[in-house]
């Protein structure tokens, strides 16, 4: 019986049904309910990893022991494992290997907007991209046999609007593909530069092959419509289009790499005008182009966000496409004339321990370089207390570098600060940096014991495992204090006057220190505490505006300030800062 | 009943993905192709979310298109506002009549317009709800979700035992009761 499934459970399903034994990942929106699913399943080994990169290595061990392996990771997260990926296609594998990574066009929950199709290119790796929850299933299994076939690990690219939409998928059953034998082979497995130059002959041959197999592959074909325009796509660009061109001619791509060059010439002689439709880069137009055959693409579609059904039917109208071809529902919106609408933006939760830091920092107006996580929410405004955002880990060495190139004026001015989850991943290396080349660093990390933007995962300090089973929790005040920072102290960030002290201290201090911020995320379900609501005593109640500054949803002002109560989370953040002391327990109420 | 276009829109932390799933689980029961295209991640952070469901005899993207979507239902009125341009001409919007202020406004940068009903009602077929306040006499404003599946059940032609099923396989388990009830009160719920 059909299921309707996000994108990210058929590729699990898809694992599950490959024979995957083991799997790896670090948690990164919009991949993260692959490796999820991935846990529900029995007889698969499955992790979360300190990061991208080891997750990518766990896998290529257990794929080259012989065993059905995978990981899992966004974008960026496959910049973190760039340096494993790009010598597995050396070493090719021995048990099938699939790279899953899940680009996000628009930016919805990313700090870039990068197009992880070129990885495939520049590591001479296949690159498959399913348009739907049925095809990420089906290529997840197809994937390894890809791999298997042509001894290569293969890259399922998927994007947000597959990732995170659910369709229909028809179940199968569990391959019993067992564990191929392990067989030495340092000419394979050992890339020093004589093993590897071997190897470099391989993968230019393997790609010739790989290309030959993408001519022919199910996964890319053809249909015939009318063929006055004909579009190449893949993917969710794929759907897109199909939408807004009914009536046209397409070549589906299922193989975004290599490209089947043939099929795609013969494609272009059937049709009167050729175009790309692709989200963000032009990947596939710039290697038809390549070809010599004339193709529309960027000048009618952008590159910027994502695409949608009338993003494209405008561009395909406005290239001159007869109207027939085309769906043309957009023209029947409804227009409206509205007043100023104000945008709504995201917000740290009511409770979120993150409010009392970014309050401190923002009352000693000091430099914040920041990292990756729900805590990115306190460079708005009203606590506006972030300077700097780049990637996992940057804050750390970001705040050394500021330290060092503006010497002693930045004394005392400059923190880092960085989630639990983060400073695992890439941030201890930054801190070993700054004790290391006598920095003076203080680095805050916000400890809310756990992974808390991408929906509560566990990580190497919760003390729990991706099954929820008691793990060894890793001790951050002693891992930093082996790094070398003698200045280590654990604070409450609820609790304000020592909050500030401690910060106060620590950056006054001509040495490295560390700060952990600890509090459980207010949503965190094994450490809720159900505090009762407060309230706003709107006798007393001078409408100074201070609580609003900690930009607590919760809190609102029309005519008079007052608390939601259904939303707050009884943190007590707000009646700490009222100078009136108008803010109270509801159950204090009299 | 074909290619049907539903988009659900509201703030992080509403109980909107919920709602998407119970509809998507009916019409699949229904014998429909179904696509839902949901939001994770960052903007589920109180920010303004839209999911996307789609149903028909084959349905491609998981998105509604702009001029496209035959109902709205809206859990916040602002969020009604800011989306009621995907509605097709003839569509409908059921909305919550609970205002939420989002933070410019709560700041004082900016003001919650004051005459949405207004806008909303003279442009296109409107049916405001109190679904807040229902959903808190049936025993949890968090029910509001169901409480507008319930008055949206009523405008879709699939039969009310399909929607029961869903909301009982997909609430927690705990909550089956409100969540009846409130469906119960949103269908029954003789409007606009």
């Amino acid at each position: 019986m059909k299921r309707l499934l996000l994108g990210n459970e058929a590729v699990a399903l898809g694992a599950y049904e490959a024979g995957v034994k083991v799997a790896a990942a670090y948690p990164g929106t919009p991949s993260t309910e692959i490796t999820e699913n991935i846990a529900k399943y029995d007889g698969i080994y499955v992790e979360w990893s300190p990061n991208e990169k080891v997750a990518l290595e766990v896998v290529l061990g257990a794929a080259i022991s012989g065993a059905r392996a995978m990981a899992c990771m966004k974008h960026v997260g496959l910049n973190v494992a760039a340096d494993p990926l790009f010598t597995s296609s050396y070493t090719g594998i021995n048990g099938g290997l699939v790279i899953v990574v899940a680009d996000d066009p628009g930016m919805h929950s990313s700090q870039n907007e990068q197009d992880s199709r070129f990885y495939g290119m520049a590591a001479h790796i296949p690159v498959l991209e399913p348009a739907n929850s049925q095809e990420a299933k089906d290529f997840t299994k197809l994937a390894f046999e890809i791999s298997e076939k042509f001894d290569t690990p293969v890259i399922l690219r998927m994007v947000t609007r597959v990732s995170h939409s659910r369709s229909l998928v028809e179940p199968g059953e569990r391959l019993d593909v067992g564990q191929k034998e392990y067989v030495k082979d340092i000419g394979k497995y050992v890339m020093m530069p004589a093993m590897a130059r071997g190897r470099r002959t391989m993968l230019v041959e393997r790609e010739k092959k790989l290309r030959e197999y993408s001519e022919k592959a199910g996964i890319n074909k053809i249909e015939y419509n009318d063929t006055s325009a004909g579009i190449i796509a893949a993917g969710g660009a794929y759907n897109y289009a199909k939408e807004a061109a009914p009536g046209a001619s397409f070549l589906k791509l299922g193989m975004v790499w290599p490209l089947p060059e043939e099929l795609i010439k013969n494609f272009a002689q059937k049709v009167e005008r050729l175009f790309v439709v692709e989200e963000l880069e032009t990947f596939i137009e710039d290697h038809i182009k390549t070809l010599g055959i004339e193709v529309f693409g960027k000048e009618y579609f952008p590159k910027i966000g994502e695409l949608s059904y009338e993003i494209v039917a405008q561009g395909l109208q406005a290239a001159g496409v007869k109207s027939e071809i085309l769906n043309l529902a957009f023209e029947d919106r409804v227009e409206v004339k509205a007043s100023r609408i104000p945008p709504r933006p995201p917000a740290l939760c009511p409770g979120c321990p993150h409010r009392g830091v970014y309050h401190v920092l923002k009352k000693l107006n000091l430099t914040v370089t920041g990292d990756i996580g729900c805590y990115t929410l306190g460079a708005l405004p009203p606590l506006s207390s972030m300077d700097t955002c780049i990637c996992m880990g940057a804050s750390i060495g970001s705040a050394h570098g500021m330290e060092k190139a503006l010497g002693k004026e930045a004394s005392g001015k400059i923190v880092a600060v960085i989630g639990d989850s983060t400073f695992i991943h890439s941030g201890i290396t930054g801190l070993i940096d700054v004790v290391y080349n006598k920095g003076t660093t203080t680095v805050i990390i916000l400890d809310n014991s756990t992974t808390g933007m991408t929906g509560h995962q566990e990580h190497p300090a919760t003390g729990f495992n991706i099954k929820g089973e008691p793990a060894y929790k890793l001790d951050l005040e002693k891992l930093c204090e082996a790094v070398g920072v003698k200045r280590v102290r654990v604070e409450d960030p609820f609790d304000l006057d020592n909050f500030e002290k401690a910060v106060r201290e620590e950056i006054s201090a001509k040495e490295p220190s560390v700060i952990i911020a600890r509090r459980p995320c207010a949503l965190l379900k094994r450490n809720r505490s159900k505090n009762p609501p407060y309230y706003v005593n709107t006798d007393t109640c001078i409408g100074c505006g201070v609580c609003l500054e900690l930009g607590c949803p919760a809190i609102t002002n029309r005519d008079y300030v007052s608390i939601n109560e259904t939303m707050c989370a009884g943190c007590g953040l707000c009646a700490a800062v009222c100078p009136t002391e108008s803010i109270a327990r509801g159950d204090m109420r009299d | 009943m074909t290619d049907t276009a539903i988009l659900i829109v509201g703030v992080g932390g509403q109980g909107t993905l919920l709602s998407s799933r119970v509809l998507g689980e009916v019409a699949l029961s229904g014998g429909f192709d179904v696509k839902v295209s949901e939001v994770h991640g960052m903007a589920q952070r109180g920010g303004s979310v839209v999911t996307h469901v789609r149903f028909g005899e084959r349905v491609y993207s998981p998105l509604v298109g702009a001029g496209q979507a035959d109902f709205i239902l809206a859990f916040e009125k602002l969020e009604a506002l800011r989306w009621v341009g995907y509605l097709k001409k003839g569509g409908m919007i059921i909305s919550n009549t609970q205002e939420i202020p989002p933070i410019p406004v709560t700041l004082g940068f900016q003001k919650y317009p004051e005459d949405i009903d207004e806008i909303l009602s003279s442009t296109v077929s409107t049916c405001m709800v109190d679904a807040t306040g229902i959903a808190s006499d049936c025993g949890s404003p968090r029910a509001v979700n169901v409480v507008l599946l319930g008055v949206l059940a009523r405008r879709l032609d699939f039969d009310r035992k399909l929607w029961l099923k869903a909301i009982r396989e997909t609430v927690p388990q705990k909550t089956v009761e409100i969540n009846m009830e409130a469906f119960r009160r949103g269908y029954e719920l003789l409007q606009g």
